[in-house]
């Protein structure tokens, strides 16, 4: 089946495989450093990917999409939180997974699930890369995942960063891209919610001496 | 096999049972009536079911008699099929060794305060009460049959009762097996219900809907699995099968494990008849993690007896994986894969029975030579008992699934079926089964490790204690016993081809399907699904195994006295430290810390360390003592809370026992007219 | 008769190799390493040597302890014979799939433990833990890039697996890519080579295989040695035939079965760079850290089997 298909489109397949495992490995990686780098590479594979589904389809906007996808996700928002953690003091710090074997089966357990939901989706596609939408669905879930297992303040950003990747890479598989003004506007977003979060880390740490989110529960108004 | 010969071959089985437990009632007086009578007659009584079983198995056959008990309406119908066969030959061969091993087994019980009586009658009707769950055709026998094996076997946990936790072991082992009675008595009510009868026959002519299949299913699941140990049903039986005496230990793993699987099997694929797909997706998941549950805490155990019993909940599990499998594969249509997978079910059987036997029979010889059942305090008992060592070593190498062993073909096969989940319509299955079968792998190597321990530890090394260095081998009666199951082990894993035939034989009689490929390419390949697909040569690799057994003995008996292959011993290397001590070794702890280490959240695990500090020197303490206990995860997040739920409704529910006569009369009173409203 | 002259052919080859094999990784390192390798032939050299002297056995050693080293031995024979080095579609093949051929190793590594605790050595029983505890994860992520390979072939017969592999032509699958760096982490932590387990260590609280067999001189060490050889050639051409299958001869005719020759030396020796670049670049991990390097290997092994599920099948 598969061997019938153009070299890129196998390309596209394997790309979305790799991503899938990037988010594999962001689940299960402890350090701040290590976390940020595959970050990148992740955006880096989607901006791959997009660009070869841009060739495939000829859908000419979504090379514009690659470009700004590695501006902002594997260049940009990366260098940006390799600076704060360096001026936060937080670069030799480990973000510890909590029962990694856990995590990791659980984020096994729902790409099967996201299989099994996007199965009835892929039917109404007609696009070739319609087998990646459950691909780019998992990434999504994988990255909350990640926003709930982690407690540090930097890995969930990076979370929800790769849930914004996985998005992204959900409307390019399924429908080649958003319209430009939406992609345009998300990606602004996400470059606003970038700037923001490094300003809010220091004021979290200002206010409760760390970057441990857990640490937030004692902002909340309670009887003790 | 003529009708006749056959009902006199089954009153030699039956009645060698009965027999036995008859004869055990003088026990008491004239000890040795246990050893000349009681365990021949049950030697007897195995030799005539193996030789039944095996006939209606290889012909096909079905014998089926009707005997004048029971209910006036309801005579007991007992038949033998070929499936009833091969679960009774499994009886058989399990009561044959017990048969042999028991006499000398039990001349330790001479002597202490228990009765022999009680021993001998528990024991054989045990036996009579396995024999009977298999041979009945009706509901009612199996019933009956069936308490009969739970209430005697309760007997045989509880044989040791001046052990507080014996007694305790005994109790929970009873109350689970009535829980689960009544969970399967359920089940055979829905299918009476819709079928109008009580027989089997009828029952299989029930006309069920979907909804009312899955309610039957669901219960047989429950009530079977409750006996099997399918987790988190599965707690009682690392607490009964260590405190029974050995032989009793080795029927309980090996056997009555195995009744429960035949009973799961009658319900499942002939009674209700069409199994739903569903419900093999439900019972693979159950059973995958029954496998790798039992494994886990197999690895963490130091008492030898309760670490085989957890090993039996994950070959449970293994067998159930076989089962579910089929069942989805026949669900979906896929006869071929569904015969197979059932056939992995019952080679696994076979197989479980034959080593959980034997290993537990090794564990017994321990027992009783060594004086000892922990871990810890064993070792080099290689040397001072060679054959149960060789013997248990065959055991440990078939447990942990290594080629040329039996264990290696069911678990191959049922690998072989997952694969084929490609051929399925439905993705997630698709995504599922293959998963299951890398818990499977999983839990293979952890057995593997698990295996290493034990022999390790127990039989290899320096002895620990005094009396694992002086114990001597014990005798031919014992010996035998595990050599016979040894060597089956050995026959069942080098010719597979001719078990598959004949486990396809018995699937083919119960569904109608069968393997057309299995074993095309004759007796020296078994190809499951086609040539092409896989191929695995038993004989072959065995030829293999044996040449370099060979090449060892040419060196050794050829080269050697030649002069050319030189050996001389010394010390071990120490270091240069001074002389190494049985201490200095890696004990059972030891060995799983890493194990431990990894998969740490699946145990509730206790550390105590006890240290008795030095006069001001707190790193290097006087003496110091670290013990681990591990405890079942099961009681924490399913026991205790539905204890306490229970002790709770109870609570409230005493409240109506106020003492006072009146309130008492007014309940009757009540529900008299209760009954009379409803009548009207 | 001819083809099963072939195949006892390809099995001496492959045990004649085998510590050939050893012998180019250990040079490249040492040029790597800026050292003077020693020469090729230097694992002949050695096993020359053990062969001809005597065994020393301690006085606790059992009998079991003197026929493990051949047991372990054969088994590895064993699965020599099943891999497929020159050619595919030999007799030999049928014996065993590659399920068979892990429980082949599976069988040797629970004797090798073994003998590891029969002397009652506290190294021998850490070797034996640790080399268990470190297959016990290996062993699943190796099925699970086997079971991937045999979903994509619909086999699990070596042979059929390649012909597969060959007949497809130049594919990318993601599944195969995953499946293929699975299969080299559990090769590397399998064979004990850096950075799960150093094979040229001497601290012995750092050592797993090396530690198991503390006790083996003379002859019993030099068949363990080449046992551990030949299972490095054989994940070796695992992984090249199987992946990169170019070459292979697909008909016992003597061209073809040059041109196999000629493939499986390129392969092999790139593979030996690439292994002995990794042992150069690499630390060795701590003992704790080598569960995380295995779940990687499982996490690779797992996406590689979703997503031929996901991806591949439509």
């Amino acid at each position: 089946m598969l061997a019938f298909l153009p070299l890129y489109q196998q390309a596209i397949l394997s790309l979305a495989a790799m991503i899938l495992f990037t988010s594999f490995v962001l689940l299960a990686q402890n350090g701040v450093l290590a976390i940020i780098h595959v970050f990148a590479w992740q955006g880096l594979l989607v901006a791959v990917t997009t660009a070869f589904v841009a060739f495939d389809s000829g859908a000419g906007h979504l090379y514009f999409s690659a470009l700004m996808t590695i501006t902002l996700k594997v260049i940009f928002i990366p260098w940006l939180l390799h600076r704060l953690v360096r001026r936060l003091g937080i670069d030799r710090e480990t973000h510890s997974v909590e029962r990694p074997a856990r995590v990791l089966m659980s984020a096994a357990a729902l790409v099967v699930f996201c299989y099994y939901v996007a199965q009835p989706i892929q039917q109404y596609s007609a696009a070739l890369t319609r087998n990646t939408i459950a691909i780019s669905m998992s990434v999504v879930m994988l990255g909350m995942l990640m926003l709930i297992t982690r407690r540090k303040a930097v890995s969930q950003v990076i979370g929800f960063m790769s849930l914004e990747n996985g998005l992204f890479f959900a409307a390019v598989s399924a429908t080649h891209g958003m319209p430009m003004f939406v992609e345009l506007g998300i990606a602004f977003d996400v470059l606003v919610a970038a700037v923001i979060f490094g300003v809010f880390f220091f004021h979290i740490r200002d206010s409760i001496d760390s970057l441990d989110v857990g640490q937030l529960n004692r902002l909340a108004e309670r009887d003790e | 096999m003529s009708h006749h010969l056959f009902v006199q071959m089954l009153a030699f089985a039956l009645g060698g049972s009965l027999g036995s437990a008859l004869v055990s009632l003088v026990a008491d007086r004239y000890p040795r009536v246990l050893s000349r009578v009681a365990f021949p007659a049950l030697a007897v009584a195995g030799a005539a079911s193996v030789t039944i079983g095996l006939e209606a198995i290889l012909t096909g056959g079905r014998f089926a008699v009707e005997l004048p008990l029971g209910l006036p309406w309801l005579h007991w119908h007992l038949k033998l099929d070929p499936l009833a066969g091969f679960f009774f030959s499994l009886i058989g061969i399990g009561t044959l060794a017990a048969g042999l091993y028991g006499p000398a087994y039990c001349r330790e019980f001479r002597h202490g305060p228990y009765s022999l009586a009680v021993l001998g009658l528990a024991t054989g009707l045990f036996i009579a009460g396995m024999q009977l769950v298999v041979l009945a055709d009706d509901a009612f026998a199996f019933m009956i049959a069936w308490e009969l094996m739970s209430l005697s076997s309760y007997f045989l946990v509880g044989y040791q009762h001046q052990n507080a936790a014996n007694r305790r072991a005994a109790f929970f082992y009873l109350l689970m097996a009535q829980i689960g009675g009544l969970s399967i008595l359920l089940s055979f009510g829905v299918l009476a219900g819709f079928g109008h009868g009580f027989t089997f026959e009828e029952m299989r002519a029930a006309p069920l809907s979907l909804s009312w299949s899955s309610i039957a299913f669901t219960l047989a699941l429950v009530g079977f699995g409750a006996k099997a140990g399918l987790v988190p049903l599965h707690a009682w039986l690392p607490e009964a099968h260590p405190v029974a005496p050995s032989h009793i230990s080795a029927l309980m793993s090996g056997v009555m494990l195995k009744v429960s699987v035949y009973g799961f099997i009658r319900v499942v694929f002939d009674l209700i008849g069409s199994p739903h797909w569903s419900w093999g997706v439900a019972l693979l998941i159950i059973a995958g993690i029954t496998a790798l549950y039992g494994v886990l805490y197999a690895l963490l155990q130091n008492n030898l007896k309760r670490l085989l019993a957890y090993s039996s909940v994950e070959n449970i599990g293994i067998i159930f994986i076989g089962l579910g499998l089929s069942i989805i594969f026949y669900g979906t249509g896929q006869h071929l894969l569904g015969t197979l997978g059932l056939v992995a079910a019952l080679y696994h059987s076979l197989n479980h029975m034959l080593f959980k036997s034997l290993l537990f029979l090794g564990a017994g010889t321990v027992l009783q030579r060594a004086r000892e059942h922990d871990l810890e305090r064993m070792g080099g008992l290689l040397k001072a008992l060679p054959w149960t060592g060789l013997c248990f070593l065959i055991g440990c190498m078939s447990i942990s699934a290594l080629p040329p062993s039996n264990g290696f073909v069911s678990e191959w096969v049922t690998f072989q079926t997952a694969l084929q989940a490609t051929s399925l319509e439905s993705g997630v299955l698709r995504a599922v089964i293959p998963i299951t079968a890398a818990v499977l792998a999983l839990t293979g190597a952890l057995a593997a490790a698990c295996f290493v321990k034990v022999y390790g530890v127990a039989f290899l090394g320096l002895a620990r204690t005094r009396r694992g260095r002086r114990c001597t081998e014990a005798g031919p009666g014992m010996v035998g016993a595990q050599g016979m199951l040894a060597a089956l082990c050995l026959m069942f894993g080098v010719f597979p081809t001719a078990t598959v035939t004949a486990l396809n034989h018995i699937v083919t009689d119960l569904t109608g399907h069968a393997l057309t490929a299995a074993t095309a390419n004759g007796w020296l390949w078994l190809t499951p699904i086609s040539s092409d697909t896989a191929s695995y040569s038993a004989p072959l690799v065995s030829l293999g195994v044996l040449l370099s057994l060979a090449a060892w003995a040419v060196v050794y008996l050829v080269l050697r006295p030649g002069g050319h292959a030189r050996m001389t011993r010394g010390d071990t290397w120490d270091c240069g430290f001074g002389p190494l001590n049985a201490r200095m070794q890696y004990t059972s702890t030891a060995f799983t810390m890493p194990v431990q280490r990894i998969f740490k959240p699946f145990w509730d695990l206790r550390e105590e360390v006890e240290r008795e500090p030095r006069n001001g020197l707190p790193q290097e303490p006087e003496r110091l003592r670290h013990q681990l206990h591990v405890d079942d995860i099961s009681w924490r997040l399913l026991y205790t809370p539905v204890v306490k739920l229970l002790h709770a409704t109870t609570r409230r529910v005493g409240r109506i026992q106020t003492g006072h006569l009146r309130h008492y009369l007014a309940y009757s009173f009540i529900t008299l007219i209760l009954l009379l409203w409803i009548i009207t | 008769m001819k083809i099963w002259a072939l195949a006892l052919l390809q099995s001496t080859a492959f045990v004649l190799l085998a510590p050939l094999f050893a012998g180019w990784v250990k040079w490249v390192k040492c040029r790597l390493q800026n050292r003077r390798p020693p020469p090729l032939a230097q694992p002949y050299r050695d096993l020359w040597k053990l062969f001809g002297k005597e065994a020393l056995l301690s006085h606790n050693a059992s009998i079991l302890f003197r026929i493990v080293p051949y047991i372990v031995a054969g088994a590895t024979l064993l699965a020599a014979a099943v891999v497929p080095l020159l050619a595919v579609n030999l007799p030999t093949a049928a014996i065993a799939d590659v399920i068979v051929l892990t429980g082949f190793f599976a069988l040797a590594r629970f004797f090798l433990a073994l003998a590891g605790m029969d002397v009652g050595t506290a190294f021998g029983g850490m070797g034996s833990s640790r080399e268990m505890t470190i297959s016990a994860l290996a062993e699943p992520a190796m099925l699970l890039a086997v079971f991937t390979l045999a979903m994509v072939a619909a086999s699990t017969n070596l042979s059929t697996v390649i012909e597969q592999v060959l007949s497809d032509g130049l594919v990318l699958r993601p599944s195969l890519l995953f499946a293929l760096l699975a299969m080299c982490l559990v090769a590397v932590a399998e064979t004990g080579r850096i950075p799960v387990d150093n094979p040229a260590t001497h601290l012995e609280l750092t050592m797993i295989h090396e530690a198991m067999i503390l006790e083996y001189s003379g002859r019993h060490l030099a068949l363990i040695e080449w046992a551990a050889q030949l299972k490095l050639m054989i994940y070796g051409v695992l992984i090249a035939n199987i992946f990169f299958p170019w070459g292979i001869a697909t008909t016992p005719t003597p061209v073809a079965l040059l041109v196999a020759v000629a493939a499986i030396t390129a392969k092999l020796s790139i593979l030996g760079v690439l292994l002995a670049t990794g042992e150069s670049v690499l630390a060795k991990m701590r003992l704790f850290r080598v569960p995380a390097f295995l779940l990687l290997a499982l996490t690779l092994g797992f996406v590689g089997l979703l997503s031929h599920i996901i991806l591949e099948i439509r």
